[in-house]
């Protein structure tokens, strides 16, 4: 019996099943994460990591199964009142080269309808001296940290990371867990796939994949 | 229900404004890379009475046809980098996951390219449209035709880019893909532009031109989300 006060999943993800061509990489894979709560996403390379993770943001169509988010169930492609309220970081950054990292994040932010200033951001970040330089000029460090500044000033309640702690030093994967502990203690959740230990303070309930083909 | 419309209606206006200032000052800071089809433009043009004959009369029956020609050759260059750049640095996938409409910011990125190939081509054609022969009376009623045809060329190939933005041969299977589509723009908008240079008012290659625009511009976006989306999936 679960209690009254017990809070509802944000999302919830039931008996999906993901083909890449010839390939079963996911099947009958069933989880939900409740506000507050942060999964990681385990398994080798090839296990179906990417996948599941687009197939969450909506990117890609699972083959079979549902997903819901906010309590709305998706079985085809996730609708937009669900992709306002995710925030999806691939192994790509998203930056153009020819433009500064505000620069960046300002067209970036604007997809979704978020305005606040990703400033104070770059600057916790240790970015402030490289406002007015050119993506293409900055250390792929520089650029995982700029692109994931846009992340906390967003209006999101879900964030979707591939691989997020990827080319970070310490001080940038100590960041980077500090602003995904500030979303969970908020009541969102936190999706991430990565093959390092998950850095302090961060607690998640791991999804191992890979076993299932 | 007001409320939510109009707050939808902001968030399109400044989707669009910030899709459009990414886009010029990319422009801007390749300025060389913007200038290239202007040149291709004015280029042919200028030759072309050189390699032919500079007879006048020959000319004037020869320019609308060469106005045009050179006109689509150059909205096409540069066309199959409208959405790959995107694509490769993973902008397009942030844009997929925009709530709001994938065509829709397909639609203001065309604009966004048409603003710095197609409109900066029209306000070249002057330049070129003398020397080949056109009245000065005639110009912008040959200004307006061209206007609307480069909207329609930059749309047609937008359609093609997003058909072939995952293909490492898209600068090849591009023109082959819109020629066919982009060929009564051509027919009318070169017989629009000869009554022009005979002093008469081209109503039936408006109508025309119009009609494709609309045709293009209405569906064009739908084309270009559904083949944008198979490419990321």
């Amino acid at each position: 019996m679960q209690t009254q006060s017990e809070p509802r999943a944000l999302l919830e993800v039931d008996q999906l099943e993901i083909w890449r061509g010839e390939r079963r990489l996911i099947h009958g894979l069933s989880f939900s994460a409740r506000p507050g709560e942060l999964v990681h996403l385990k398994g080798p390379n090839g296990s179906g990591k990417t996948s599941l993770l687009r197939c969450l943001a909506g990117l890609s169509l699972p083959d079979d199964g549902a997903i819901s988010w906010f309590g709305r169930r998706y079985t085809g492609r996730i609708g937009a009142e669900a992709r306002a309220q995710c925030r999806y970081l691939g192994h790509q950054d998203a930056l153009k080269s020819g433009l500064d990292l505000a620069e960046n994040l300002r067209a970036l932010q604007a997809l979704h309808g978020d305005s606040a200033d990703v400033n104070p951001m770059l600057e916790a970040a240790g970015l402030e001296n490289r406002f007015g330089v050119a993506a293409a000029r900055l250390s792929a460090g520089q650029r995982r940290r700029g692109a994931l500044a846009r992340m906390p000033v967003s209006n999101a309640r879900a964030w979707l990371l591939d691989e997020p702690f990827n080319s970070l030093d310490a001080n940038g994967i100590a960041l980077i867990a500090c602003w995904i502990a500030a979303l969970l203690s908020a009541g969102g959740i936190a999706v991430l796939s990565t093959h390092q230990p998950l850095p302090e303070p961060l607690r998640a309930s791991v999804i191992e994949l890979g076993d299932a083909a | 229900m007001n409320m939510a419309v109009a707050s939808a209606d902001v968030q399109l206006g400044r989707l669009a404004a910030a899709l459009l200032r990414r886009d010029l000052l990319l422009a801007w800071r390749r300025i060389g890379d913007a200038l290239n089809p202007l040149m291709f433009f004015v280029m042919v043009a200028l030759v072309f009475p050189l390699a032919v004959t500079p007879e006048p009369d020959f000319m004037r029956q020869l320019a609308p046809g060469i106005l045009w020609v050179a006109a689509l050759l150059a909205s096409l260059i540069g066309l199959n980098a409208l959405f790959a750049p995107d694509f490769q640095d993973g902008t397009l996938e942030q844009q997929a996951l925009s709530p709001l409409p994938l065509g829709f910011i397909a639609l203001v990125r065309v604009l966004g390219h048409w603003l710095t190939t197609g409109l900066p081509l029209v306000a070249l054609t002057p330049v070129i449209a003398v020397p080949l022969g056109f009245p000065a009376e005639s110009l912008p009623v040959l200004l307006l035709l061209l206007l609307i045809g480069t909207l329609v060329f930059s749309l047609l190939g937008a359609i093609g880019a997003a058909l072939t933005v995952s293909l490492r041969a898209s600068g090849l299977l591009l023109p082959v893909l819109i020629l066919p589509l982009a060929v009564p723009v051509l027919i009318f908008g070169a017989r629009g532009a000869q009554m022009a240079m005979n002093g008469d008012w081209p109503s039936g290659p408006f109508y025309m031109l119009g009609f494709l625009l609309l045709i293009a511009a209405s569906l064009g976006p739908l084309a270009m989300a559904g083949a944008l989306r198979i490419s990321l999936d």
